[in-house]
């Protein structure tokens, strides 16, 4: 065996020296050709076309959707319809699901009441478990029902593609990919789908530095904190009649930031550890097609909905009873979130948050979903027990322990920008088979979720806006 | 013996990409473009319910399914959807491989039928691997419907190779795609692939360098293709193919992978 090997390696390197190497470009060039006149003498015979081959219509549309004047502000806008129709579309029955979801805590209280189980059992199962569980459903699931169906619709129609064409300019002048568009567009349903999708980028370079920056488009599990605290905060801030405008346009302002911050460090990667020239690459634009609504319905439920759903489910069970175990044991007169919050509280206080902001994202490290029920499981379980039934309710909590516009913002900030969840770690580290990136996918976004809300609330506190 | 071999090679081959097969089961690639239907396609043989999109590169994670057809079992393996098999990128290097080195008992290759000429590109490349192809030529609702005609029965002449119209979201043309896939690979129908002719001296230096070559190479695989790859100055696929262990073979298509990945 080892001298037929061998004589093959000598023969490769034969092949490699000699005549050919020179004429290798030449040769593949002609194999090409060959390849592209074949297939075009074949087409001849057996396509017959009796118009150009675009239709007239497509054309027009696309002149129009891909633009130099008219594309990004189209794609704003239908940014701005889908999350709109999401903000206004959840609100009524996130609240329904939630005054039924406490409602069934009460009977489930009077039941451990009944039959005499000890306070603890009733603490860790219903108001741990079961109340993260209620916060988890009855705060996801609505925007969740709504989004992924507009999303895929627009999937559907072919409109992601014109995205990348739209911004592929911008991320050529960030040294990437043009495709990291769809990669990113990807990351609004999921972070971890979004890290995969980045296969269809041929550049190990470009690919890489697609995936580290995948994380700062907000994924489901990060949407509904983000619409949360905005109809609490910036919807609060104005007359009700605009309330989900502001807080539309305010969500919309964060996925600005989002790809701004993902051009930025993509940019900055490019120019320092991975550096490197963008490849050159032919994006073809799909024909439109007819979505298949029916089917789109039932596949974003199905396939995504409760698929997300059910992993939020899994991981805020046990956070929900691991946070009321820590919420209620007590050493000296503090419980351990207290200690743990007081611990952070001063680091926390440079960027606008507070410990238990800051503890919520510790924990929530397996899965963004839970950040929002860990943090107002501690606020209440520190303190009186309220009936989290309204964004009122939920308003009057936050401002009962120290909430401000800021703190609402910098959470929003850093929700956005901070460390992917557990499983986009997980898939991090298959795709790229490195520990080295898969810490720095995790430590690079924190820096700059750092960064940015220190800057923003020192900014604050210096101008005297809080 | 040396059949011996060779099913084991495979077995190990179809493991390193994560297939299990069954003894009595055939194997069948499905190949294509990208954006041109192929879960689509996918979807409607095996009954799957993988989401399909629109835009090019949906499929990059390699989905496999089982159906059967008139008693037979076949597992379909589809492919990421790549322009060419020319291997400059990491999904065209896994569906060239999978071609080659997995000798799937027939290999489908979904077509636009709304940009045949450009598909064909594919076709013609696929079809100089391995003369087991059937053409689908997907989308035929939306040709006709941008006035596009399809000669069917005039491709299959042109190119040697059967192939079907289908619209696969309707499930119009399936059935006949079905059967051709299964006399194919059952070996009921023989091919006749049109082969690309190349300019004279790249056809003489491959014929030259395919004598060299022979004796390294393992007999099923074609190698006049493997000296064009050669000529090229692609030698990936020659060193994976002359690599006698089994356990080699699985380790050299994970280890580049990987070795994609290194800076």
């Amino acid at each position: 065996m080892g001298a037929v090997n061998h004589s093959l390696a000598s023969l490769l390197s034969e092949i490699d020296s000699e005549k050919y190497s020179k004429k290798r470009q030449e040769i593949r060039d002609s194999i090409v050709s060959s390849i592209y006149s074949c297939a075009e003498t074949i087409a001849g015979k057996v396509v017959h076309h009796q118009y150009e081959r675009r239709t007239e219509l497509d054309q027009k549309i696309d002149n129009v959707l891909t633009s130099r004047m008219l594309g990004i502000p189209i794609m704003l806008i239908l940014l701005g319809a889908v999350l709109w129709l999401t903000v206004t579309g959840a609100n009524y029955p996130s609240q329904m699901l939630a005054v039924g979801l406490f409602w069934f805590e009460e009977q489930l209280t009077k039941f451990f009441l009944l039959v005499g189980a000890p306070d603890w059992l009733h603490g860790v199962l219903v108001l741990g478990m079961y109340r993260s569980l209620a916060w988890v459903v009855s705060v996801m699931l609505p925007p969740m029902a709504i989004f992924f169906p507009l999303f895929t619709l627009l999937e559907d129609l072919g409109y992601l593609p014109r995205v990348a064409f739209n911004l592929d300019r911008y991320f050529k002048k960030a040294c990437t990919h043009g495709k990291q568009a769809l990669t990113m567009c990807m990351g609004f349903g999921c972070n971890a789908a979004g890290v995969i999708s980045c296969r269809i980028i041929e550049s190990p370079r470009e690919r890489l530095i697609a995936i580290l920056t995948n994380n700062f488009v907000p994924c489901n599990g990060r949407f509904p904190t983000l619409i949360t605290l905005s109809m609490v905060f910036m919807g609060g801030a104005v007359a009700a009649a605009y309330s989900t405008a502001a807080a539309t346009v305010m969500v919309v302002a964060l996925v600005l930031v989002g790809i701004a911050i993902t051009l930025l460090m993509s940019w900055l990667l490019s120019k320092t550890v991975l550096k490197g020239i963008p490849s050159f690459f032919t994006l073809e634009l799909p024909p439109y097609r007819k979505p298949q609504v029916g089917r789109i319905l039932v596949r974003s439920l199905l396939d995504r909905t409760i698929f997300v759903l059910t992993r939020a489910v899994v991981v805020a069970a046990p956070a929900g009873a691991i946070t009321w175990i820590l919420a209620n044991i007590y050493i000296g007169d503090l419980s351990i979130i207290g200690h743990l919050a007081g611990w952070l509280d001063p680091f926390a206080h440079l960027l606008g948050l507070d410990g238990i902001i800051l503890m919520a994202f510790i924990l929530g490290l397996p899965a963004n979903e839970i950040v929002l029920p860990i943090m107002i499981m501690s606020y209440v379980s520190a303190g009186a027990m309220l009936e989290l039934d309204s964004l009122n309710a939920l308003r009057m909590l936050l401002v009962d322990n120290g909430w401000t516009w800021l703190t609402a913002l910098s959470m929003m900030l850093f929700s956005l920008l901070h460390y992917p969840c557990g499983t986009t770690l997980l898939t991090i580290y298959k795709e790229t088979k490195s520990i080295k990136w898969t810490i720095f996918s995790a430590l690079m976004p924190l820096g700059v979720a750092i960064i940015v809300t220190l800057v923003v609330a020192q900014l604050a506190f210096l101008l005297g806006l809080v | 013996m040396e059949l011996i071999d060779q099913s084991c090679g495979i077995n190990a081959f179809y493991e390193a990409f994560g297939l299990k097969t069954q003894p009595d089961q055939l194997v069948v690639a499905l190949a294509g473009n990208p954006n041109t239907g192929k879960s689509t396609v996918f979807n409607a043989l095996t009954g799957l319910k993988q989401h399909t999109g629109n835009w090019p590169g949906k499929t990059v994670l390699r989905a496999e399914g089982t159906f059967c057809h008139r008693n037979k079992k076949i597992l379909l393996v589809d492919l990421p959807g790549t322009y060419s098999l020319l291997a400059t990128s990491a999904d065209e290097q896994v569906a060239r491989d999978f071609i080659c080195l997995g000798r799937p008992d027939a290999i489908v290759v979904v077509t636009d039928a709304t940009c045949l000429e450009r598909n064909l590109n594919l076709v013609l490349q696929v079809m100089e691997i391995s003369p087991r192809v059937v053409v689908c030529i997907n989308l035929m609702d939306e040709a006709r419907r941008r006035k596009i005609k399809v000669d069917a029965a005039a491709l299959s002449r042109e190119l040697g190779v059967p192939c079907i119209p289908t619209t696969a979201r309707d499930g119009i043309g399936l059935k006949d795609l079905k059967d051709a896939i299964l006399d194919l690979a059952a070996g009921a129908v023989k091919t006749s692939p049109r082969l690309v002719t190349y300019e004279p001296d790249v056809e003489h230096a491959a014929a030259e360098l395919a004598t060299k070559i022979q004796a390294f190479l393992p007999q099923w695989v074609n190698h006049r293709w493997v000296a064009l790859r050669l000529l090229e100055g692609d030698t990936s696929i020659i060193e994976t193919l002359c690599d006698p262990l089994e356990e080699e073979l699985k380790g050299v298509v994970l280890k580049k992978e990987a070795a994609a990945w290194e800076r």
